[in-house]
């Protein structure tokens, strides 16, 4: 017994050391953030850091949570330290503020462009040479075509895919949304397998080969094409999409009570800046300035029509309307619809 | 706990620290198991009666528990054949590479159940080592609740086997031989004298694989396509309510599932408790 | 049993005549051994298998620069240290609760083992939420646990507390069943010839149940490091801080580096078949004191 607990008494000394190990002289933010900016962000915190540095302050490093952007948000909401988060949907960061209050309730517009420094799109993801010939929305619905897309009630990715798709029947019906909802759910019904994120459909579609398009994250395309094999996909541009705008907000409670909001803010402000927009642009975001990023990288994004988030009234009404409980899209898959 | 309450809780006996000892039980339970669950039920009942009535007969709750249940019943049946058999091979017969596949066993444990379902999902894909196999024979496994079946059969597996293993090991052959001394044959034997003694053990297994089956998460989401009312889990509907910030719709559906996981156990324990009676086991 | 045994061994003996009349015929055990393995391998090696080979599939130095890399390392820490506190919790929980309902008769004995398996059935995801509901910021002690400056969720404690929850009946389920089979007679013995209650835990119980109580702390040990579910529920995924293994992997697979995500399950499989070993190892060694506690 007596050896027991003096283990369990180093292990406790252990636990202390490790997290005291975390604090240390230099000043640790933590940015809790969605799944597809992994890579984005390990770019900008090392150019920050260095940035920071070069102002003439204290060394910085940033701490990186990464997960479901919906989960990540209630990972904040139980007290998750976050100084700042970086999450898929106005959605999520609005559930923060109004439950716990730590980031005040008019946080979007406290940034340039409603606090998103790089927007995205919807674009499609086909096997090369495009055999099922996937050319816009209206194709999805073909009789032999599989569309891989994940849930829109588990990842934030796929309400915008939702929400592109919507867009485009409801140009194409003119405006009818009981036959956008009909093409909406025929979509869906195409779908063999819904998983839980965006990276999980990605899976799903190059490494097991199920499907014939994948809806993705125009960022999230282009990170598929470089990775997994270029000679294997090609992106396929459709007529409409949406405009995905990921937004970024400071947690001021967190931020006050650790000490870090000046340094916190610096780091939002700096993804606005020359270097942080020719970061995201790198890495596939269309910058909120393009003419502050590498032309070259500018060269890559197709031009195409946008609808945004206000032609469904903001996320406030779209959210209950298509994605809440027994919403639009719970319907789709009542039985006999 | 007062002492005066112990004589007429417990019965006599000469053996000493039934009070410490049941009293860290339930201490140790209370902190760990009771209490948090306890947060658990009271979360739920912020649904009010009516709400959690409508959430446990929606047809989809109800699909995703029927999905869950029938799924976990088959691996776990898969497994009581399995276990048994895989027992018994490794308590009664010697071959080559016994002690490696009696180590292979717990391997279920000790993988993530992510890395599980991605590896599973991997081979059992239609462009997998074994759905390029069952593929063109018109057997779809991953995407389908099929897949389901086999997560679920793989992260229960070492259930069945390790609570037979011990007993089986401890089961006197002098029994036996008697019986075939008596002319019974071997069938007979195992039928009307082995199996009856593992039958306590059985269920254990049984139950363990089976709740946990139900329960499970990180390996299904990859395999089974979660389509709803198809191949939607019931742990999954608890994740959306969850994405949904709905709490106590969540914790009500988890409610749910404890509920008839917890009647399963009790039961099963129940029998258990009177098998041993009947059959004399450690009287 | 050593006749047998030899019989076992040298199949063209076996099929001599005369067969012991509690063993199967060869062709019997054979098919019996042949389907056992044959299962075993389509459900358990091959994933086994497919991980290893997807471990490999960029070269034997991917794999080690992916156990070495500092992320890696601290989750491998962090796993470690996790298990060291949360299976000793368990195996005295596990002796107590052994000695509680196996020696004594009690009313409600069966409701408390059923209450004992409990954590085997609550689904993962919740058996993390519970101790988010409890200690999280909207929680019932999080207000309280915050003016105070204690973190659990999010950080060690929490990561702790979630693995001891999954862990938790283990070794109370390997004991229990054991030391009912064995009775209480040994002890009672012990005590009135004078033997003191720790002393006859030391000497004659604890002997009696080692086998069992190493198979628990070994399942519950691997059990510990491998869990994903309820960890990933509170762990606030802080890379190189709140991080295990397990979660670990999962954000490799995510950042499409399949080869250094497989090495790190791979490690997983390594450290428990390790210690299954050393259980087998153990067992070789100590089979004659193992064969003496069966006759008992």
């Amino acid at each position: 017994m007596i050896i027991l607990s003096r283990r369990s008494l180093f292990g406790a000394a252990a636990a202390t050391l490790l997290l005291a190990g975390s604090a240390g002289a230099q000043t640790t933010l933590l940015n809790v953030s969605y799944d597809p900016t992994r890579e984005l962000y390990r770019d900008f915190n090392a150019a920050f850091a260095k940035h920071w540095e070069a102002e003439g302050k204290e060394a910085v490093s940033v701490r990186m949570s990464h997960g479901g952007s919906g989960a990540q948000a209630r990972a904040v909401i139980d007290g998750l330290d976050a100084d700042i988060v970086t999450l898929a949907l106005e959605a999520d960061i609005n559930a923060i503020a109004e439950k716990t209050g730590k980031i005040p309730a008019d946080w979007r517009g406290s940034l340039a462009n409603n606090n998103c420094p790089y927007t995205s799109t919807i674009v499609f993801l086909v096997r090369k040479g495009n055999p099922k010939a996937i050319r816009d929305w209206g194709d999805l619905v073909k009789d032999d075509v599989a569309v891989i897309t994940p849930n829109p009630k588990t990842s934030g990715g796929a309400r915008w895919n939702f929400l592109a798709a919507w867009a485009w029947a409801e140009r194409h019906f003119e405006g009818d949304e009981a036959k956008a909802q009909e093409f909406v759910g025929q979509v869906y019904r195409h779908v063999p397998v819904l998983d839980t994120g965006a990276r999980g459909s990605t899976t799903t579609f190059v490494q097991r080969g199920i499907g014939d398009v994948l809806l993705a994250w125009e960022n999230e395309a282009f990170l598929a094409l470089e990775e997994l094999g270029p000679d294997q996909f090609e992106i396929v541009v459709p007529s409409i999409s949406i405009k995905a705008e990921p937004p970024v907000a400071l947690v001021d409670e967190n931020a006050e009570a650790k000490g870090t909001t000046e340094v916190a803010k610096a780091y939002l402000d700096y993804l606005y800046s020359k270097e942080g927009q020719t970061i995201a642009a790198k890495h596939y975001y269309r910058p909120f300035e393009p003419e502050l990023a590498d032309p070259s990288d500018m060269q890559r994004f197709p031009e195409l029509e946008l609808a945004t988030i206000d032609d469904f009234g903001g996320w406030k009404k779209a959210q209950p309307r298509f994605f809440a409980d027994g919403g639009v899209f719970d319907q789709i898959y009542k039985p006999g619809q | 706990m007062p002492a005066a309450v112990l004589p007429r809780l417990k019965q006599q006996s000469v053996v000493p620290g039934f009070g410490p000892a049941l009293g860290f039980t339930l201490f140790y339970l209370s902190i760990v198991v009771l209490i948090p669950l306890g947060a658990l039920a009271l979360r739920a009942a912020g649904l009010g009666w009516s709400d959690f009535w409508q959430l446990a007969t929606d047809p989809r709750t109800l699909a995703a528990l029927r999905l869950s249940f029938l799924a976990s019943l088959g691996a776990a049946s898969i497994n009581v054949v399995f276990g048994l058999l895989l027992a018994w091979v490794l308590v009664r017969y010697d071959f080559p590479g016994r002690r490696l596949v009696d180590a292979v066993i717990d391997l279920p444990f000790a993988l993530p159940t992510a890395v599980a379902g991605i590896a599973l999902t991997s081979l059992y894909a239609p462009n997998g080592w074994v759905g390029q196999v069952l593929t063109p024979l018109g057997f779809k496994v991953a995407y389908t609740p099929l897949g389901v079946i086999v997560a679920l059969t793989f992260v229960s597996l070492p259930f069945v086997v390790r609570t037979v293993q011990p007993v089986l090991q401890d089961l006197d052959r002098d029994v036996e031989e008697a019986a075939a001394t008596l002319g019974a044959t071997r069938r007979h034997t195992f039928l009307r004298v082995v199996l009856p003694a593992l039958l306590p053990a059985l269920l254990t297994g049984y139950a363990l694989a089976l709740a946990r089956a139900v329960g499970e998460y990180g390996s299904v989401i990859f395999i089974a396509g979660n389509i709803p009312y198809v191949s939607e889990i019931a742990p999954l509907l608890i994740v959306i309510r969850l994405e949904e910030f709905n709490y106590a719709a969540a914790t009500a559906v988890a409610a749910l599932m404890l509920g008839v996981s917890f009647t399963m156990l009790l039961i099963i324990n129940l029998i258990q408790a009177w098998s041993r009676r009947r059959f004399g086991h450690g009287a | 049993m050593a006749l047998e045994a030899s019989l076992d061994i040298h199949p063209s003996v076996a099929a001599a005549p005369w067969r012991s009349p509690t063993a199967e015929s060869p062709a019997v055990k054979w098919t019996l051994i042949g389907v056992a393995l044959a299962f075993l391998g389509f459900f358990l090696v091959l994933p086994l298998v497919a991980v290893f080979v997807e471990a490999f599939r960029s070269g034997v130095g991917v794999y080690f620069e992916a156990l070495v890399e500092p992320d890696a390392v601290a989750a491998i820490r962090l796993t470690l240290l996790v298990a060291a506190i949360a299976v000793p919790c368990n195996l005295v929980f596990g002796l107590a609760a052994a000695w509680a309902i196996a020696k004594f008769e009690f009313k409600g004995k069966n409701l408390l083992i059923t209450l004992i398996d409990l954590p085997f059935s609550v689904s993962p995801v919740i058996s993390g939420l519970v101790y988010v509901l409890l200690f999280g910021s909207q929680g019932f002690l999080g207000p309280w646990l915050a003016r105070h400056g204690i973190e659990i969720v999010f950080a060690v404690p929490g990561i702790v507390l979630a693995t001891i929850f999954v862990t938790f009946p283990f070794v109370a389920r390997e004991l229990i069943p054991l030391m009912q089979e064995q009775g209480s007679g040994d002890e009672e013995a012990a005590i009135s010839l004078g033997a003191s209650g720790w002393k006859t835990f030391w000497l004659v119980t604890l002997p009696n149940v080692r086998w069992a109580l190493l198979y628990g702390v070994l399942l519950c040990n691997a059990r510990a490091m491998g869990e994903y579910g309820a960890v990933s529920v509170v762990s606030g995924h802080i890379r190189g801080l709140t991080n295990t293994m397990p979660l670990h992997v999962e954000i490799l697979y995510n950042e499409y580096s399949f080869s250094a995500a497989f090495a790190v399950a791979s490690l997983l499989a390594l450290l428990a078949l390790v210690t299954l070993s050393i259980k087998s190892f153990l067992e070789w060694r100590h089979a004659d004191g193992l064969k003496a506690v069966r006759g008992h």
